[in-house]
Formats: C-alpha cells, sequence, structure tokens
C-alpha cells in the first residue's frame, strides 16, 4: 500500500514538472511548423501543414538575410570573445593562486567586485565612443571579456588550487618559468576546467541580450538575440516565423546542453557547495 | 637532524635565512609574474573599472556624451521624486525578494526530490535545467503569448476550471509578479542543480543516525538536509539576489516596464532614460543601482556567512 502511494506521488511530481517545464518548449516546435493561419492560434493542436523547409527558409531570408548575418555576426563575437576569456583569466587565476600578497588581495577584491556590481552603461558607451570601439563588433567582444573575466578567474583559480606546486618547482629545475611554465606545463593540465569555462561562458555570451542592445545598436550588425527582439514586434502577425526564428536559436545552446550537460553543471556548481 | 640545528651555529643564521626567502621570493617573482595579469587586468580596467568609477562624475551632470554640466544633485534628486522613477525601487527590491525566495524553497523541493530513488530522475533533471541555457529573449517572448489574455494557454486551463484568469501582462497588479515567476522557471533549475550537488555531499552517516534513532523522511529532511544544505542556499540566496537586483532582459522583453511604469525596475528605467537621451540621469540611475546592491549584498553576505561558520 505504501509502494503504491508513493509510486503515485512520484508519478504525480513527476507529470508536473515534466507538463510546466516542457509545455512552453512544444509550444515552440508546433508554432514554428505551421502555416501562418493556423500559427495565429498559438494552441497545441497538430499542425495540418507541417512548413519545416519553408518556414526555415523564410525567416532566412527575411530582411535581406539579416537573420544570417546576425547568426555570423554572434559567432564571432562568442569565439573570439571566450577565446580570450579562455587565455586572460587562466593566466590571471594561475598568477592569483600561486602567489599571494597585497596585489594578490586587490586582485581577489576585484574579481568579487565584477561578480556583484552592476556595470555602469552610458560611461562605458562614453569610454568606448572614446576609443572608437563603439558600435563596432570589437567593442562588443571587449565588453563580453571584461564581463566574463571574473567567473572564469574564480574558476581557474579553484582547478589551479589542485595543482600541486612540486610540479611547478621540477619545470623551473629545467629553467622554464613564467610564461613558459605556465603555456608549456600548467595550461595542458587544464584542460578539463578550460573546457567548463568555454562552455559557460559561450551560453552567456551567445544568450547575452544587454549588451548587443547597449554597445552594438542597429539593424546591421545586431547579434541573434537583439534580431529576435526586433522579430517580435516585425512578425506580430506571422507567429510561425517568429517562433522558427526561436527554435534556430535555441540549437546552439541545445548542443552545448546534449553534449556537454555535465560540463556546464559542473561549472555552474563549482565552488558554490564549499562556500 | 643535528645537522640542521648546527646550521645556525656555523653559518650566520638570520642572515642566511633572509637571504633564503629573498632567494625564494625572486624565484617566485621570475616563475609567477605580475605581467601575468596585465591582459587581464588592462580589459578589466578600461572596459569596466573605468566606467564605474566615471559614473560617479557623470551622474552629477547633465550630459550629452561629448559635453557635461555640472548640476550637482540634481539627477538624484528627480530620480527619488518623480514617482514613475522611484517606483524603480520597490519593484527592484520585490523582484529579487521573490525571485531568490521561490528559487531557494522550489530549488530545495526539487534538489530532494531529484536526489530521491526516483525513476526519471536523470530525465527530469535535465528539463529542470534546460531552460537556464536558453536565452532569456526567446522565453520572454514565448511565456508573453502562453500568459496572453483569454487566448493564451493558462487563461485557457483557468476556464477550464471555470476560473476567468487576468490579464497577466497587462495588469497593473499582476505584471511584475508574472514576469518574476517566468523568471523562477527559467532559473530554479539552476537553484536545483547547486541543491543536488550540496546534497549528494552529506556525508551517508549522517541518514544512517537518523534511521538508528527511527526517524521518519520529515526527521531527514528536517535535521539532516535542511542544515546540511546550507551552503547551497547560500549560494542560491546571493547568486539569485544579484540576479534579481540586475535583471533587465525579461521584464524589457515580455513589460517593457509596462502597464505605465508598473513593472519598472532600475534596470529599465536606466535603459529608458538612455534612449530618451537623458544620459546623467541614466547614470545616476546606474549609481543608485550600485549603492543599492551594495547596501543589500555586503551585509547580507556578512550575515549569511557568520550562520555558515556557526552551523
Amino acid at each position: 500500500m505504501r509502494a503504491v502511494k508513493r509510486f503515485g506521488g512520484e508519478a504525480v511530481a513527476l507529470v508536473l514538472a515534466a507538463v510546466i517545464f516542457l509545455i512552453p518548449f512544444a509550444l515552440m516546435l508546433l508554432t514554428a511548423v505551421k502555416n501562418q493561419v493556423q500559427a495565429i492560434d498559438l494552441d497545441f493542436a497538430w499542425p495540418t501543414e507541417w512548413r519545416v523547409v519553408q518556414n526555415f527558409t523564410e525567416v532566412i531570408q527575411a530582411r535581406d538575410y539579416v537573420l544570417l548575418r546576425a547568426y555570423v555576426n554572434s559567432i564571432i563575437v562568442t569565439v573570439a570573445s571566450v577565446a580570450i576569456i579562455v587565455v586572460f583569466a587562466a593566466m590571471a587565476g594561475f598568477v592569483l593562486q600561486r602567489r599571494a600578497g597585497k596585489l594578490g588581495a586587490l586582485a581577489n577584491f576585484l574579481v568579487l567586485s565584477g561578480l556583484i556590481i552592476p556595470p555602469a552603461v552610458v560611461p562605458t558607451i562614453w569610454l568606448l565612443q572614446g576609443i572608437g570601439l563603439f558600435k563596432t563588433l570589437s567593442g562588443l567582444i571587449l565588453v563580453e571579456v571584461a564581463f566574463g573575466l571574473p567567473y572564469a578567474v574564480l574558476l581557474f583559480r579553484a582547478f589551479i588550487a589542485a595543482i600541486p606546486r612540486e610540479l611547478d618547482e621540477a619545470a623551473m629545475i629545467d629553467g622554464c618559468s613564467g610564461l613558459r611554465l605556465f603555456f608549456k606545463v600548467i595550461f595542458p593540465l587544464l584542460r578539463p576546467v578550460t573546457i567548463t569555462v568555454i562552455l559557460t561562458a559561450s551560453v552567456a555570451v551567445f544568450n547575452d541580450f544587454v549588451n548587443p542592445l547597449y554597445f552594438l545598436p542597429g539593424d546591421g550588425n545586431a547579434t541573434v538575440q537583439v534580431t529576435l527582439y526586433n522579430f517580435q514586434s516585425q512578425y506580430n502577425t506571422q507567429w510561425n516565423l517568429l517562433f522558427m526564428d526561436i527554435v534556430l536559436i535555441t540549437i546552439p545552446p541545445l548542443l552545448a546542453f546534449v553534449f556537454f550537460n555535465r560540463k556546464i553543471v559542473a561549472g555552474l556548481t563549482a565552488g558554490s557547495i564549499k562556500g | 637532524m643535528t645537522r640542521q640545528q648546527a646550521g645556525p651555529v656555523t653559518g650566520p643564521g638570520p642572515d642566511s635565512t633572509a637571504r633564503h626567502a629573498r632567494g625564494a621570493s625572486a624565484r617566485r617573482r621570475a616563475a609567477y609574474p605580475y605581467a601575468m595579469y596585465l591582459p587581464a587586468a588592462v580589459v578589466y580596467l578600461v572596459i569596466f573599472l573605468i566606467p564605474t568609477g566615471m559614473a560617479f562624475y557623470f551622474a552629477l551632470t547633465r550630459w550629452t556624451l561629448f559635453d557635461s554640466t555640472f548640476v550637482g544633485l540634481d539627477n538624484f534628486r528627480d530620480f527619488l521624486a518623480e514617482q514613475n522613477l522611484r517606483i524603480g525601487f520597490q519593484n527592484t527590491l520585490f523582484y529579487a525578494v521573490v525571485t531568490s525566495g521561490l528559487k531557494v524553497v522550489l530549488g530545495l523541493l526539487l534538489g530532494v526530490l531529484l536526489t530521491s530513488k526516483l525513476r526519471l530522475r536523470g530525465f527530469l533533471r535535465s528539463v529542470v535545467f534546460f531552460p537556464v541555457l536558453v536565452s532569456t529573449v526567446a522565453v520572454g517572448i514565448t511565456f508573453s503569448m502562453l500568459l496572453a489574455p483569454d487566448t493564451g494557454l493558462v487563461d485557457k486551463a483557468l476556464a477550464l476550471v471555470g476560473v476567468s484568469g487576468p490579464d497577466w501582462l497587462g495588469g497593473a497588479s499582476t505584471a511584475l509578479l508574472s514576469v518574476a515567476l517566468v523568471d523562477v522557471w527559467k532559473g530554479v533549475g539552476l537553484a536545483t542543480v547547486i541543491y543536488i550537488a550540496g546534497i549528494l555531499s552529506i556525508p551517508q552517516d549522517y541518514y544512517q543516525a537518523v534511521a538508528v534513532d527511527g526517524g521518519t523522511a520529515w526527521h531527514r529532511f528536517r535535521h539532516v538536509t535542511l542544515p546540511l544544505s546550507w551552503p547551497a542556499t547560500y549560494s542560491v540566496i546571493i547568486l539569485s539576489f544579484i540576479g534579481g537586483l540586475r535583471s533587465f532582459d525579461l521584464i524589457w522583453t515580455m513589460t517593457r516596464g509596462g502597464p505605465g511604469f508598473t513593472s519598472d525596475t532600475i534596470a529599465s528605467i536606466i535603459y529608458k532614460q538612455y534612449q530618451a537621451g537623458f544620459f546623467g540621469l541614466s547614470t545616476a540611475g546606474n549609481v543608485l543601482l550600485f549603492l543599492m546592491v551594495t547596501v543589500i549584498m555586503v551585509p547580507l553576505t556578512y550575515l549569511l556567512g557568520k550562520r555558515q561558520v556557526t552551523t
């Protein structure tokens, strides 16, 4: 009897959670493949007509291939800023972990500040304009790097703490120190945490909406999130195309999730348990 | 052993240790040069620290990006005097408290559920976590559809049980709460995985001790899981409070602060003032947000951190 009750409770919890968390995705997928007339209903009726390919090509071609260009921009920004974050944060995390002292304390303080303090937007625009990088991809990349560094430094520092110093000393006896010690000996050992940083930072940058909105305004060189935001007002009668856009934009994080779920979870929960 | 003790006698003791220390620190300088901070430090200084510092000056000016006139505390006075700006403080605080409170409660419940011996546990964990990785704009648009008055799925479902649902995002009293609930839907997965990690790190001995004393599931939860997952609670509160105080994208895609100004947070007001060309006022909003975050987060971190030490 108790087993039955237990099983019943489990089943209810399971169904409830699945419904609450899956229904919005079901709506996205169903609406994305319907025709325009049926899509207006925004319901869960089975598509009368499967327009996967047509909706896909229509969304891609819309407004002179704006989505395609946005995709290219998003990929450039993501790849460039994540690559820079990995190298810069790994180096900083290494020195920070190995060499305590006044400067280390200051660096620790700055890392924590970076995690907490909301960035001052208009002064950042003013500064980017001053160095000629406002409304450029390079400017946005620098912004993503600056805001992404603190968390990456934390992850690298925590991982490097587990690498024995004896290794550094052995390398130093062989005449390796500084940059050579780091790139020849330490960096290859950081592979697991590097993958974690790449994944968490990529998802964050690719999904970022606020920074492109402020620092890369205009339609010409928008990123996918801003394009999606603009589609919302332009396609308010063509829900099928709007949701096809959403599906297309959700595919990269979905792939990351399918292949690297554990790594991402490890990265996001790192350090949160030991405080 | 004897040799070491003999050391100071034969050699000039203090001098030798000092030289040794100097040697070690020189080696450390060479091995871990501060120059390796440089690339990260330059980007961080230029893009983050300088604008943050300059904000305190520009907040006191009427500003067009090209030239600025000093106006003292006028911007701050406007912010605190005008109802449609002041509402941002209440809303931001409300949003942060509701989202982090619900994430703690639901995250803990889901964490307990998903660490129990449940079939399909792995599947459920994935389902709960996936929204964390989906773009906020996509989530905002989808939920705007689901919450549409009458035609939206939520109101249709309520109609089935005979309740006429409100206009969630269009009503002044429900708009902010609705957005906050969607935020919880999207973010509870992160809280859940943090709790799962926390619960799995509790040694099994404690649970065995409760079992020996004949404790029930409630005892296990109340006297073992709840107190010993405190570090996870701490992290979830801090993370979601910071996120809640800064939140912009979900509010902007779902209500744009509307209807009227009823769901405006400080972050959305900063954007509105920026769009309207009031750069000084917008920056004053940034400074106020900075102060609000500091005033709340510093004592909160301290209080929660102290609790962590004592338990």
